[in-house]
């Protein structure tokens, strides 16, 4: 059993870094942090031993709760209170960073180590300039001159590609965007050259062409300053893209270590392995639906589990060994004997030889698959400015223009974008929370597909749905009315009716699932009367009824009766959501809303969330809207794609055919932005620059042509760029893109 | 910022025009007259109607508001009954004492909260903290008129270091200066302890957020990230709070000013009130109105100062 010590090692280097040398520059040896409460101390940290090499790039993995944010601030010696460093010892340039003294320390923070955090504008001094911020920071390490040091912040804002450095001086961080904000952090902690850049989930929150900047933006700047980097961040893609090495820690403990490469491609540990097949193929053929399965890691993590002797993950474990896996300290163990990739597992023979389970693929046969349930055709919202007095002050934001599209039954409609480019709006408008202001939004009942009356009439007209086309207006050839029914019960118009007018019946078929179940599932409330609630008043079930049908609603999202009790407050992130899922079933929808569902999740429990909304697809009955910025996720999950930008849809098709060419200039920068699980996917080749114009502004042209890497100078600016249609597939481009026959805007 | 500062004294003048009117017409309409009042429960009918005719009080009520308001830009506020004497004379008088007995408190209070606040919140749960928290949670807990009363047990009853009433007359044998000592001490320890206690928890606040961090990571020491990035912070929830006091100090020191018998504007304002003395309730009710509203006018520019993200 090969063991950490003294061996020396060879670094892969990146371009452009220093020369290696064989001692570490950070070294982390057996380290230990505990926490002290008033109910005992617990383990947050437990036998911890990396090394990062000089200009090396370490990333750092885990789910919420595994320490992974204690080890970075261990580093700094910033421990937060009641925790403390009980084990082990972290060497900085060969120095034990617990046995300085207060003043080394302070020589040592900001100037040789210095962190990037998640959420800029809170880490930001809201009340201070951002020159007076980063001037700071050279004045506390032995700079006298103040104009120098103002000197050096500028062009440090313009090494951070940051437009008018001078000006950025005098501004507040509220008035930055939230990338240019992360610049600024990352600006800050350049100032003084540091050894060693700590960065704690430096992209999460940001939109995936703004992180696809920002990685760009610190590989370029690790290779000009030679940094060695300890990347702490959630996202395996965005720490595929940017480092050399990868530690995976799980309950505290580092569980597998070794280069990227080695890592991905042949994952040792369980984890690891899980956490990989829990992510969506980024390569897989899209075949939509969500239909083919993801494979969670079952069960969670228990706080009880960190205390464990053995192996922390053996009760979620496949591969388990009562004798070998629990009884006594598991060491980190050389894969293959290779000394630089290590596991902390004692039966990797038997994980190595195990095939990873095979995903499952469901299919989709369901009667009412493809009937249109809400077509939305031309909808619009703009928002008129007040001024003073009530007044209309004429200035307008256009959050929402000429939307058209469709949700279809047993079908998942995607919703693509980067933040501020409508995708919520829409839902909002659907959902009635703020009515359109123009354009329609008509929801559809689906022909009952069983011996009900009328069940004849379904067959007469799908044939038409699988084949719908682009926008869809009410009038459209092939519209699925049934004649001789009263069309007020058939199809109901939505769009401009706030959820105050909605009859029940109508509110109670379209549901939402939001990003959060922390803050939308009222705190004081038990599930059980969550549950109830909805079944009691939507469905007008009776007090018995209400209760058999809950517990339908438990098994349906997987969730064991005894959480009945509970409050939210104390069940899982993933369980929260689960209910968050039966709540929105409770009413028996015919549109599930989901507004980023799994994005505040693990990426283990994403999987069967995922998984979850797929099963719920299968019955046919429920069309979904899925608004996420994750494209991996809706490469996995939808059957309709629509890409928006700036209130508009610049894309729209099935998924198959927007994930693959003619693509519009934004999906393409889209998708090359997106980070990918995959050590050998290439750097992006398009990185869009600047932000979205303020949708303020009534723009002739083309609203994405200040972006766009294609751009046609003097057209695209100009003039509204006309629909090309490929197909069902619609591109708004006025690029001839191959194959696509123009028809009028 | 120029139209915003229009359009403050603008409402500031419609205001006062509206307070004005309905306090001219709230004593209009309250039972008892003025007449009545200054002739005794004994005059008889042709009496009262002479000297109603004599004042002009027979004409309609929205001219003599008018007059009123037209006298009152010339300085001329009215006769009052208690004290026998034009209104403006005793209310600046009043006020002017009122005034430096406010400036003299809100000069050592707000200094001291924000010391004590800023000591206490910048290490929640210390020796410190629990001190201050003790220490403003008892003072603000005591009324002032207990307040008082104890003060003046020990240091004028015991020690006989400090005069107990103050008059502000140079007769009694005390300096001025002197005269201040307890009045102030009451009205600080009083008020004090409400400062300390928002400013503290404001600090608290701010001592959590990720930005102090961010200082303390650039390796600032801690006096350093205290004094340069979260003070100005920890000040700008309670300074809406800290000018709230000045109003406080303007017109409700009634109980501090009546235990010390100190010639103050609450004082007055007492008086006329149980006097039915209209013609001094009108003006210091204006008096008090544009009090309020210039500490408002200073709460928004203090705002703005403070924090930058609140522009107009």
């Amino acid at each position: 059993m090969a063991e950490t010590g003294d061996r020396v090692r060879e670094w892969p280097m990146p371009d452009g870094a220093t020369a290696p040398t064989t001692t570490a520059m950070l070294t982390l040896d057996g380290l230990g942090v505990e926490a002290n409460g008033r109910r005992g101390s617990s383990r947050i940290l437990q036998d911890v031993s990396f090394d990062i090499a000089p200009g090396e790039a370490f990333g750092l993995v885990g789910e919420s709760g595994c320490g992974k944010s204690t080890v970075a601030l261990a580093v700094m010696r910033y421990l937060g209170r009641g925790l403390s460093l009980t084990n082990g010892r972290i060497l900085f340039e060969g120095r034990d960073v617990a046995a300085m003294a207060t003043a080394e320390l302070r020589a040592l923070r900001g100037n040789r180590i210095a962190m990037v955090y998640q959420d800029p504008m809170s880490s930001l001094n809201p009340v201070m300039t951002i020159g007076r911020q980063l001037i700071e920071v050279p004045l506390l390490h032995g700079e006298t001159d103040a104009a120098k040091a103002r000197a050096r912040a500028i062009a440090m804002l313009g090494e951070v590609r940051l437009p008018d450095a001078t000006a950025m001086m005098e501004r507040y961080p509220h008035q930055l965007s939230g990338g240019q904000q992360q610049r600024v952090v990352i600006a800050m902690a350049l100032m003084a050259e540091p050894k060693l850049l700590i960065m704690d989930e430096p992209t999460t929150g940001l939109d995936v062409t703004i992180e696809a900047a920002i990685l760009d933006l610190v590989t370029e700047l690790r290779a000009k300053f030679g940094t060695a980097i300890l990347f702490i961040s959630h996202n395996l893609g965005t720490v595929a893209r940017l480092c050399d090495r990868i530690g995976v820690l799980y309950a505290g403990r580092l569980v597998e270590t070794g280069s990227i490469r080695d890592v991905f491609k042949a994952p040792a540990h369980p984890y690891t392995r899980g956490l990989l097949a829990a992510l969506p193929e980024h390569k897989a053929p899209v075949a939509g639906g969500g239909h083919r399965r993801l494979s969670p890691i079952d069960g969670t993590l228990k706080a009880a589990d960190r205390a464990r002797t053995g192996c922390a993950f053996a009760p979620r474990c496949g591969h388990v060994e009562p004798v070998a896996c629990e009884t006594r300290p598991i060491a980190l163990t050389a894969v293959m004997g290779d000394g630089a990739h290590m596991a902390r597992c004692s039966r990797l023979a038997v994980v190595a030889a195990a095939k990873p389970s095979a995903r499952t693929s469901m299919p989709a046969a369901a009667a009412n698959r493809g009937q249109v349930l809400l077509a939305l055709d031309k909808l619009s919202k703009r928002y008129d400015l007040t001024g003073r007095f009530g007044f209309t002050s004429g200035a307008s934001i256009y959050a929402l223009s000429d939307a058209s599209m469709a949700a279809r039954a047993g079908e998942t409609l995607a919703i693509v974008g980067e933040s501020g480019s409508g995708k919520s709006t829409l839902a909002k408008v659907v959902s009635g929370l703020i009515p359109a202001t123009s354009g329609s939004a008509t929801l559809r009942r689906a022909a009952p597909h069983s011996s009900a009356p009328g069940g004849r009439l379904r067959e007469a007209e799908s044939p038409g749905a699988t084949e719908d086309t682009g926008a869809l207006h009410t009038s459209a050839p092939g519209g699925r009315l049934p004649t001789g029914e009263s069309p007020g019960a058939m199809q109901e118009e939505i769009g401009t009716v706030g959820v105050d007018q909605r009859s029940p019946d109508t509110r109670r078929r379209i549901q939402m699932v939001f990003q959060n179940p922390d803050s939308t599932l009222n705190p004081s409330h038990s599930i059980e009367f969550a549950l109830t609630r909805p079944l009691r008043q939507q469905r007008g079930l009776s007090r018995a009824d209400a209760k058999a049908e809950v517990l339908k609603l438990m098994e349906r999202v997987r969730l064991p009766a005894d959480l009945l009790r509970r409050k939210p407050h104390q069940l899982s992130g993933g369980q929260r959501q689960r209910v968050a899922v039966a709540r929105a079933l409770a009413g028996q929808p015919d549109l599930i809303i989901a507004d980023e569902p799994v994005s505040a999740l693990d990426v283990s429990v994403q999987a069967a969330i995922v998984n979850l909304l797929g099963e719920l697809l299968e019955t046919g009955d429920l069309a979904l809207v899925l608004i996420s910025h994750d494209l991996g996720l809706v490469r996995h999950m939808a059957d309709w794609v629509a890409v928006m930008y700036l209130g508009r849809i610049v894309e729209y098709g099935p998924a198959s055919q927007v994930f693959a060419a003619p693509f519009h200039p934004y999906t393409e920068a889209l998708l090359e932005a997106a980070p990918k699980p995959d050590p050998d996917a290439s750097a992006p080749a398009i990185v869009l620059k600047g932000n979205m114009p303020s949708p303020t502004e009534r723009l002739a042209g083309c609203g994405f042509a200040s972006r766009c890497p294609k751009k046609i100078e003097g057209v695209c600016e100009r003039e509204m760029p006309p629909v090309r249609q490929f197909g069902a597939h619609t591109i708004a481009c006025h690029r001839e893109l191959s194959g696509g026959a123009t028809t009028s805007v | 910022m120029l139209r915003f500062a229009a359009k403050q004294l603008f409402n500031m003048g419609f205001t006062l025009l509206a307070v004005s009117l309905l306090v001219f017409m709230l004593n209009e309409w309250t039972p008892g007259d003025v007449v009545s009042k200054i002739l005794g429960p004994y005059a008889n009918a042709d009496q009262v109607e002479k000297v109603t005719r004599e004042m002009g009080l027979d004409r309609p009520a929205i001219v003599r508001y008018f007059e009123y308001m037209g006298r009152a830009l010339t300085g001329d506020l009215g006769q009052s009954i208690v004290y026998r004497a034009p209104v403006a004379s005793i209310l600046w008088d009043r006020l002017g004492n009122t005034l430096l007995l406010a400036a003299v408190s809100f000069a050592v209070i707000v200094p001291l909260s924000v010391v004590l606040g800023v000591l206490a919140g910048s290490r929640e749960g210390s020796f410190t903290d629990r001190a201050v928290s003790v220490f403003s949670s008892i003072t603000a807990s005591i009324p002032e008129f207990a307040m008082g009363v104890f003060l003046i047990a020990i240091f004028v009853v015991g020690l006989g270091i400090l005069p107990g009433t103050s008059p502000l007359r140079s007769d009694t044998g005390w300096p001025i200066w002197s005269q201040f000592v307890m009045p102030v001490l009451v009205v600080t320890l009083y008020d004090a302890g409400y400062l300390i206690s928002m400013i503290r928890t404001s600090m608290v606040e701010v001592m959590r957020q990720p930005y102090i961090r961010t200082a303390t990571l650039k390796g600032m020491s801690f006096g350093q990230v205290v004094r340069g990035h979260a003070v100005r912070n920890a000040l700008i929830a309670p300074f809406t709070v800290i000018l709230l006091q000045l109003n406080y100090l303007v017109s409700g020191l009634v109980v501090v000013e009546t235990v010390f018998a100190y010639p103050g504007f609450g004082r007055m304002m007492l008086e006329a009130a149980l006097a039915k003395d209209i013609a001094i309730i009108e003006a210091g009710t204006l008096v008090a109105v544009v009090v309020t509203m210039l500490t408002q006018l200073f709460g928004d520019l203090g705002y703005m100062a403070l924090d930058p993200r609140i522009r107009v």
